[in-house]
């Protein structure tokens, strides 16, 4: 009998081209998904050693970082000039290197994490990378997935595989039924919060649980999205009805007798009664509660209920960190998280940027206004995202409460295009990382789900969402 | 690739815990297409005021360690997004070697592959290195990759852990794509195994 395994030791065990005495193995990538930002030097390294793309037919690209979101985007005009370089950039490498590509025009471009699952292209028990630390949200399918640097993008690109050496097994379960107003946003934050930023490093995260299973794909996408704000290389929640049902039907999902035989390789991908972690982390689903970020760091989680800590309340090099990021928040300690006020709200990135992201902010602001003088905006995660909400009328529940509806892009998630805070400006953000300067330079970021991102877009300040409910 | 050679420089402490890939590089410089001249970008938001001024009192700026080599910094290091034009940005300002108790994952495959050696170390160990590091340049440290040394200006010896074929690699100035191809063979087999067994994929 073998030895009991995790999902994260099957899907390793099944993608091993390789392996040397010392354990670093030769891996074998499924999916290789690619943006502007991370893949001109790998084209550049390509050309310049006359090496060619191994496996373009399982290479996808989609500009999202850089691009307008902007309704007169359209026009195809970029006027960022070095943005607009590695758009063109891009164009032509997918053109000169025969890979997928969905440029800006198609419906179908959006942000890579998005379209990738959308399209099918992401499918369970595969190993998916891409030059972008995000690309965990994969792991919502029980794929192994991961983000990797440019070197690595290249070293892909030539040889389909990535040399690599296997992490630890973490298991992250979470018990139990959320309560009403919780979201998937609200438990990657709150495991973050218990965890730390480094608790994950050198670890791949089960996420499992009742609350886990009871969450939708988009939930799911949501909670594998942010483990690596928790320093894990992946986080990935074995697939099950709910995963097959997603993937069933999409472009470049397997179909008719493919598709049979590969549900039933997929039914395989559980962990084994038994099989080892390394580390556990156990959290009760009726623990979590909506919370937000006071700091710049995603580890600086609390409930909304709470008030703003002191530097005094941490240890070590944390407590230098804790002042700086309230002097840099402009916060005092003691203040309570309710009544810090907000003059902009961001809803969409790779993390909540989905249609049931939109669906949940939506619920909270139908037939109400934002706060006056706010700016807010909805940036879908992809054209089809877009597409569907405009089908269900949720475009137009934004739009009447004073949201401006955007095009598909990254957009303020890290506001590489024009989409920015102006300095000492506080967001309410549905997207990932609140560091220094991540939405623009000297601007403010709290971390929150959509609900809670439209509940403060109505009242003017971080807001308890369980009151508008 | 160069080969990494024994280095004795000057090390720049930088205590701050969480230092992310957004300080090391900020988001505005990476629309390039190229990978080298970020140098003077380094720590930009931290380094330079809004009119591009130099702030005085960061680390990086202070007389004594403007030709640093070595950072000693705090916990998890590298944080944050994938960009390698951190490790770029550091390469191309110097930087050799960092010193912390964690690395960020993907930060720390990065630098191997830009001819930057980071080196964990137990806290009370990195305390020392800050604490030296702080003395300013002429308190020249060592590290040796061969040995998996790091030695302070006053002859304190530690020794570092470091992976074996990382090692190798960064010695020799090995290229990876070159040493996977060299592999093809068991990549063709793997293919032909898969498309028998998993054929969507
Ligand atoms: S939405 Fe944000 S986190 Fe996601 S890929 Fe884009 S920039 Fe990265």
């Amino acid at each position: 009998m073998t030895a009991p395994k995790t999902i994260y030791d099957k899907i390793w065990d099944a993608h091993v081209v390789s392996e040397d005495a010392d354990g670093t193995c030769l891996l074998y990538i499924d999916r290789h998904l690619v943006h502007e930002v991370t893949s001109p030097q790998a084209f550049e390294g390509l050309r310049m050693a006359g090496r060619k793309v191994r496996a373009p037919e399982k290479t996808i690209a989609v500009p999202d970082h850089n691009v307008p979101t902007t309704l007169d985007r359209a026009s195809g005009v970029i006027d960022n000039e070095e943005s607009r370089i590695q758009v063109e950039a891009l164009d032509k490498n997918a053109k000169d290197f025969g890979i997928h590509y969905y440029p800006v025009s198609d419906v179908r471009q959006g942000i890579v994490h998005i379209v990738g699952p959308e399209q099918g292209w992401t499918l369970p028990g595969m190993t998916v990378v891409c030059g972008d630390s995000h690309t965990a949200t994969h792991g919502a399918f029980g794929a192994l997935a991961h983000g990797i640097g440019t070197s690595e993008v290249e070293h892909v690109l030539a040889t389909q595989t990535l040399i690599q050496k296997k992490s630890k097994n973490m298991k992250v379960e979470i018990t139990g039924k959320l309560r009403p107003g919780v979201t998937a946003k609200d438990i990657t934050l709150s495991v973050i919060g218990h965890t730390g930023t480094g608790g994950g490093t050198g670890y791949v995260i089960e996420y499992c649980g009742e609350a886990i299973r009871d969450l939708s794909m988009e939930g799911r996408m949501t909670v594998c999205n942010m483990a690596i704000e928790g320093g894990a290389r992946a986080g990935l929640i074995a697939p099950d009805e709910k995963t097959f049902e997603y993937c069933k039907g999409r472009p470049h999902a397997p179909k008719g007798a493919a598709w049979e035989a590969a549900v039933a390789y997929w039914k395989t991908l559980f962990t084994d009664e038994g099989a080892h972690f390394d580390k556990v982390v156990t959290i009760k689903g009726e623990d979590i509660a909506p919370v937000v970020t006071w700091g710049t760091s995603p580890e600086d989680v609390l409930p909304i209920t709470a008030t703003v800590p002191a530097p005094e309340d941490f240890k070590g090099g944390k407590v230098e960190a804790a002042k700086r990021a309230l002097d840099y928040m402009g916060l005092t300690a003691g203040q309570k998280l309710t009544d810090i006020e907000i003059d902009t709200v961001f809803i969409g990135s790779c993390t909540n940027g989905r249609i049931e992201d939109l669906r949940a902010a939506a619920e909270i602001l139908k037939g109400k206004k934002i706060k006056d003088g706010m700016r807010a905006m909805v940036v879908p995660g992809s054209g089809l995202v877009r597409a569907q909400a405009e089908e269900e009328g949720l475009a137009d529940i934004f739009k009447d409460a004073g949201f401006e509806w955007r095009m598909a892009g990254c957009s303020m998630c890290l506001a590489m295009n024009p989409d920015q805070l102006a300095e000492g400006e506080r967001c309410a953000s549905t997207s990932n990382r609140n560091f220094e300067g991540r939405q623009g330079y000297k601007g403010r970021t709290h971390l929150v789900s959509p609900a809670m991102a439209a509940a403060a877009a109505i009242t003017g300040r971080l807001t308890d969402v369980r009151e508008m409910m | 690739m160069e080969k990494y050679q024994t280095l004795t420089g000057i090390a720049a402490p930088m205590p701050l815990v969480n230092i992310d890939t957004d300080m090391i590089i900020p988001k505005v410089f990476l629309k390039t297409i190229k990978r080298s001249g970020l140098g003077v970008n380094l720590f930009d938001e931290m380094r330079y005021d809004r009119q591009g001024n130099e702030i005085a009192d960061f680390v990086l700026n202070k007389p004594q360690y403007r030709n640093a080599e070595i950072l000693v910094a705090g916990d998890n290091f590298g944080c944050g997004s994938s960009r390698e034009h951190a490790p770029w940005a550091l390469a191309d300002f110097g930087i050799k070697a960092i010193i912390s108790t964690s690395f960020a994952d993907i930060f720390y495959n990065n630098s191997f592959k830009n001819g930057i050696l980071p080196i964990v170390m137990p806290q009370d160990v990195v305390d020392v290195l800050m604490k030296d590091a702080e003395k300013g340049e002429n308190a020249r440290m060592t590290v040796d990759l061969e040995n998996q040394t790091v030695t302070t200006s006053d002859g304190q010896e530690f020794k570092f852990e470091v992976d074996s074929f990382k090692k190798h690699c960064l010695l020799n100035g090995l290229d990876d794509i070159g040493l996977t191809m060299e592999k093809a063979s068991h990549i063709d087999t793997y293919e032909a195994k898969l498309a028998a067994e998993r054929p969507w994929a």
